[in-house]
C-alpha cells in the first residue's frame, strides 16, 4: 500500500466534508497510522467525525496560532512515534470583514487575523515539528491551496492570505530541504465544506468551473484532491519540494471557458 | 413516525447537547435552544447515525424549528 506503517499528523477535520477528513480516510485505507487535530469550539464536531474513520483516530487539541500548542502536540507526538513520516496542513480562517466584499475596508486587525491563522501557521507548523520530521524517512509536509496567482470574486484577503502560503511554501522548502523535508501545496478546486460555505459568493465559482474544467469537475468530491496529497506524503514524488500541484480538473492551465457547441459536440 | 423523529431529537439534545427537556418543544427554534451552527451540523450527524437520513445543507437552509427538522427527516424516510 501507498502508504504502509507512515505515521501522519493531519490537521483541519472539522467533519466529514472537510478536505483533511477525506485525506485521513484515503490514508487509512492505504496503511498510514493517523493522529488528528481539531480546534477550540469544533473540538467535538472533530471527534464525533473521527469516530467516521476505521480506525478512529486520536485527536489532540491544536490551536495553529498558539506556539505552546504546536510544542505541546510534538511532544506527545515524541513519546508515541519518536518521528512523524507526514504533516497535512489543512488550515484556513479569515474574519467576515475579510471575505465576500469589502476588500479595501476591511481593518489590519482582521487581515492580521487570516494571515496568521492560513499563512504564517504553516511555517509555525513546519518549525515545531521540523525534528520529528527530520527523524522520518522521506518526510513530507503538504498544505492546501486555493490557486492565488488571480483575483477571485469573493475571495478577497483570504487570496492574498493563499499568495503568502504559496511563497511561504518556497521558503519552507528552502529551510527544511536540507532535513530531507519536502514540503509542498495542493491546489484544489472548489469544495463544498463550511470553510467555503462562509465565502459570500463562494457559489460563483462553480460557474467557472463548469466551463472550464477540461475533466469537469465535482463540488462535493474531495478524493481527487485526497489521493493527490496522499501521493505527496508518499515515498513516489521523491525530489519534489516547494512545488504546487493544481487538482482543479485543470482550470488552471485554461484561459476561456468552451463555446458550448464544442463543449458538447462528441 | 413523526412523533418517533421527534423522541429522538429530544434524546440527542439532552444527552448530546445538555439541553434541558423542559426547553424542548417542536416549535422551538435550535437558536433559541443554544445551538449554533458547528452544533446543528454535529446534529445532523448524530441523527444520520440514529435515523440513517442524511439531510444536505441546501435541505437545512429552511430548516429552523425542530418540527421543520422532523418534517424533513420523516420526507426523506418516505
Ligand atoms: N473548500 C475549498 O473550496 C478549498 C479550496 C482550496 C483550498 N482550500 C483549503 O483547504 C483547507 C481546509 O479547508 P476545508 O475547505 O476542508 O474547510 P473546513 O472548514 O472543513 O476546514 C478548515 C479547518 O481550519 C481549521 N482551523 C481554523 N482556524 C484554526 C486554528 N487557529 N488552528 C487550527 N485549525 C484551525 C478548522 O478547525 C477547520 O478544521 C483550508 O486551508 C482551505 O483554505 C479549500
Amino acid at each position: 500500500m501507498l502508504l504502509d506503517g507512515k505515521r501522519l499528523l493531519i490537521t483541519g477535520v472539522l467533519d466529514p466534508r472537510s478536505i483533511a477528513f477525506s485525506v485521513a480516510k484515503v490514508a487509512q485505507e492505504q496503511g498510514a497510522e493517523v493522529v488528528l487535530t481539531g480546534f477550540g469550539r469544533g473540538m467535538k464536531l472533530t471527534k464525533r467525525s473521527a469516530g467516521r474513520l476505521t480506525p478512529t483516530p486520536d485527536v489532540r487539541e491544536l490551536d495553529a496560532t498558539k506556539d505552546e500548542d504546536i510544542a505541546a502536540v510534538a511532544a506527545d507526538l515524541a513519546d508515541r512515534w519518536g518521528a512523524i513520516d507526514g504533516i497535512l496542513h489543512a488550515i484556513g480562517f479569515a474574519p467576515a470583514s475579510c471575505l465576500g466584499g469589502g476588500f479595501l475596508d476591511a481593518p489590519w486587525e482582521d487581515v492580521s487575523t487570516a494571515l496568521h491563522v492560513s499563512t504564517y501557521s504553516y511555517v509555525a507548523l513546519g518549525r515545531g515539528f521540523a525534528d520529528l520530521l527530520a527523524a522520518a524517512d522521506n518526510p513530507a509536509i503538504v498544505g492546501l491551496d486555493f490557486d492565488a496567482q488571480v483575483a477571485w470574486p469573493g475571495y478577497d484577503w483570504m487570496g492574498v492570505a493563499k499568495a503568502g502560503l504559496e511563497s511561504a511554501n518556497r521558503y519552507l522548502a528552502r529551510d527544511l530541504g536540507p532535513h530531507g523535508v519536502r514540503v509542498n501545496l495542493v491546489a484544489a478546486g472548489p469544495l463544498n465544506t463550511m470553510a467555503a460555505r462562509s465565502i459570500d459568493g463562494f457559489s460563483g465559482f462553480e460557474g467557472v468551473w463548469d466551463d472550464r474544467a477540461p475533466l469537469g469537475w465535482d463540488l462535493s468530491d474531495p478524493t481527487p484532491v485526497a489521493k493527490t496529497v496522499c501521493s505527496l506524503l508518499s515515498d513516489w514524488t521523491p525530489g519534489i519540494t516547494g512545488e504546487i500541484i493544481h487538482v482543479d480538473g485543470g482550470v488552471h492551465a485554461i484561459g476561456a471557458g468552451m463555446p458550448a457547441e464544442a463543449a458538447d459536440s462528441d | 413516525m413523526s412523533q418517533d423523529v421527534l423522541n429522538t431529537i429530544t434524546e440527542i439534545l439532552t444527552e448530546e447537547f445538555g439541553v434541558p427537556a423542559d426547553d424542548i418543544s417542536a416549535d422551538a427554534t435550535f437558536e433559541k435552544l443554544g445551538l449554533d451552527s458547528l452544533d446543528v451540523v454535529e446534529l445532523t450527524l448524530v441523527l444520520e447515525e440514529k435515523t440513517g437520513v442524511k439531510l444536505e445543507d441546501e435541505e437545512l437552509e429552511d430548516v429552523r424549528t425542530l418540527q421543520d427538522a422532523v418534517n424533513k427527516i420523516a420526507e426523506k424516510q418516505g
